[in-house]
Order: C-alpha cells, then structure tokens, then sequence
C-alpha cells in the first residue's frame, strides 16, 4: 500500500516503482467503512444528499499537482491525441531544439511498454513511463505518483503525453496549465467533430505531418474550421515535426508560457 | 471505456460518505449525467454493478437522471437546445455555440441504512 495517499496495487506501473504502483480498480483499497467484525445496529432507511462532482478526487489530485507545479514555477503541458499522430517524434524535436534553453522533464503514458520513455530518455531529457494496464487515460493520482519519481527544474517545462486516445483523457485534469491536441493530416480532418469533447477541452491544436499535405486529401481550413465550431478560442499551428515546417511558432509558444508562468 | 474510472470515483464517494455520516448498506445511488458530458449512459450502468459488487453498495439501484444540452448562441445571444456540443443554434442556424448545460456528473444522493 502507498504510505502516501493510501492506495493499493492494481494494473497501474510507475517505472522505478513497480511494487507501489496501482489502481483503484478491486475495491478494497482505502478506507473501508465497513470493518469485518464491527458490531452496528440497523437503521432505518434514509436518504443522505451528496452533491459531489463525480470527478471530486481526480479534481483534488489535479490541483495538488498545480500547486506543485506554481510553487516552483513550471508549466505543465497534457498532450493528447489519437494513437500514431506523432506525439513522440513531436516531443523528441521539441526537446532537442529547446535543449539549453529551458529544461523539459516528461511523463510518458501507454497502455503497456517504456519504448517512448527510453525515446525520451535519449535526449538526455528526464522521462518517466507510466503504464495504465487496462486503463484507457492517464488521471491526475498517477501523475502525482510520477512526479516523485521525476526532477523538475525551477522554471522548466513538463511535458505529459497522454494515452494515445481522443475519448476519455478529456475528463481527467492531471493538473496542467492546459491541454494541446495533436491532429495529424493522415487522420480525417472531420475528427475534431467525431471527438468534440477532446478539441473542446485543449488549448491549442497542432496540425502535425504537414509535409504530407501534398499527397492526401486533407483540407486543413476544414478542420479548423470544425475544431472552431467545438471551441472558438482554439489556437491552431500547421507544424511537421519531420521537416521543422512550423515548429519555430510551437517552440516559441512554449518559451513564452514558460516565461509567463516562472514569472521570467 | 473511462466509465470504468468514473464509476470508480462514485464508489470512493459512496465509501467516503459511509465513513463521515455512518451508514453500512447503500440501496440507492441517484446520479445526475449530462447529454454533453461524453458518458455512455449503458456503459456506465454496466461498470456500476461490476465495481459495486463486495462493497456496501453491492446490489444498490442506480438511477441516472439525463440532463439536456443547453447552449448560448454566440450569434442571437438566445438559448437553444443543444444534442451534440457541434450542433447550430435551433433559433438562426449560427456556430459556435457556448455550452451552458449539460456537461455535469455528479453524485445526488444516496438511499442509505
């Protein structure tokens, strides 16, 4: 059991952590109002009102991880896309080009593997993997679980790339500053209308595999045009992480929310 | 399948509740879920009884009460029904839309003894 918050083991592995690292999924995890053995009487039938988020834990996770991440100064970024759009490639020139500039750390999750951890890892740049098992999603207990494991510079920048999936990762706040969704020209430019709730809960939408654009039919004001109509204030950027097309407005983005953000 | 994980949040709730207010039996979870929250109601239901079993709400009756998509149009300024987050304003036909209703979960209350 975790002496930190309690949890039991379940599916959930922390690389460096693999005996503490859990879920909640056997019910029988924290603690359980209904000890073997107590003795208690029956009452009668009542009604007692709750009026709590479905998501109250998660949420609270979420903002002790954001009072972590002001109290030294750090922006958090939740990457989230479908599988295959080209997050980690992504990630690895975004690292090697801020290299020297501004200290990036990542949380890496998968359903199962550290292969994109280790692609992290070649950078020279701190990476820790998590592995969901089952799980469909990373949530903000996990997070704050890899955050033990992983230093983060004053004034740096945390990277977490998400289960490759455009469903559920939208729900859970792990407690970044915002969500950036990854949209790559291979993908059907209608998905920011077949996944709403993802386009409309992320900041920014980075159109990635630009260079491919001559040999497909993707219509790129389409999709952005269909990402508006879920969320107005998406900011979008038309970037190759294979050729470097755009990647000097993502990189500065980053540099400028950092700035903000450690007060620089 | 992230109804697994909500349903499981429901569950930390229940035994939180039962902690604080001393019940030892749930026969009655009443939740609220919106149209726009991106829950499958029947998936939701599914997981309920699964993650419920051995627990004290083992067995309870879950009853979900569906909230309806509301909007603001950006346009008209009017409200408007709204059935997928995508969806025109009924009034002028206009996008965007600001969503106002409809994206809730929420734990209601429980039938408790």
């Amino acid at each position: 059991m975790c002496t930190t918050c309690g949890c039991g083991e379940g599916e959930t592995k922390i690389e460096g952590d693999e005996l503490h690292a859990h879920t909640h999924a056997d019910g029988t995890t924290h603690s359980h109002p209904y000890a073997p053995g107590r003795t208690h009487t029956h009452a009668h039938a009542r009604t007692v009102r709750l009026e709590q988020d479905i998501l109250a834990k998660n949420d609270a996770y979420a903002a002790a991880n954001r009072e972590r991440f002001a109290a030294r100064g750090i922006l958090a970024l939740n990457l989230v896309s479908s599988p295959g759009s080209g997050k980690t490639t992504l990630l690895v020139k975004t690292i090697e080009a801020l290299q020297g500039k501004l200290p990036i750390a990542v949380i890496e999750g998968d359903q199962q593997t550290s292969m994109d951890a280790e692609r992290i890892r070649a950078t020279g740049a701190p990476a820790v993997q998590i592995n969901t098992g089952k799980g469909c999603h990373l949530d903000a207990h996990m997070v704050g679980h890899a955050l033990e494991k992983l230093p983060l510079e004053k004034g740096g920048v945390l990277m977490i790339e998400n289960v490759g999936n455009l469903v559920c990762p939208a729900a859970f706040d792990l407690g970044e500053a915002g969500k950036v969704v990854i949209l790559s020209v291979t993908e059907g430019e209608d998905k920011p209308l077949k996944y709403p709730d993802m386009f409309r809960a992320a900041r920014l939408m980075l159109i990635n595999k630009c260079d491919l654009l001559p040999y497909l039919q993707f219509d790129v004001e389409k999709a952005i045009g269909y990402a508006r109509r879920v969320n107005p204030l998406i900011e979008v950027m038309r970037v190759s992480a294979t050729t470097g097309e755009g990647m000097a407005e993502w990189l500065s983005w980053i540099e400028k929310g950092a700035a903000a953000t450690s007060g620089k | 399948m992230h109804e697994m994980s909500l349903v499981e949040g429901v569950r930390e709730l229940i035994n939180d509740a039962a902690v604080r207010e001393g019940f030892s039996r749930v026969k009655q979870v009443r939740v609220e879920i919106g149209e726009l929250s991106g829950v499958e109601r029947e998936a939701f239901a599914f997981c309920f009884d699964i993650v419920m079993k051995g627990g004290i709400a083992d067995g309870a009756r879950l009853e979900v009460i569906a909230t309806p998509g509301r909007g603001r149009c950006a346009a008209c300024k009017r409200e408007t029904a709204l059935a997928a987050i995508y969806d025109p304003c009924e009034h002028c036909g206009a996008y965007p839309v600001e969503v106002v209703g409809g994206t809730e979960m929420r734990v209601i209350d429980l039938e408790v003894e």
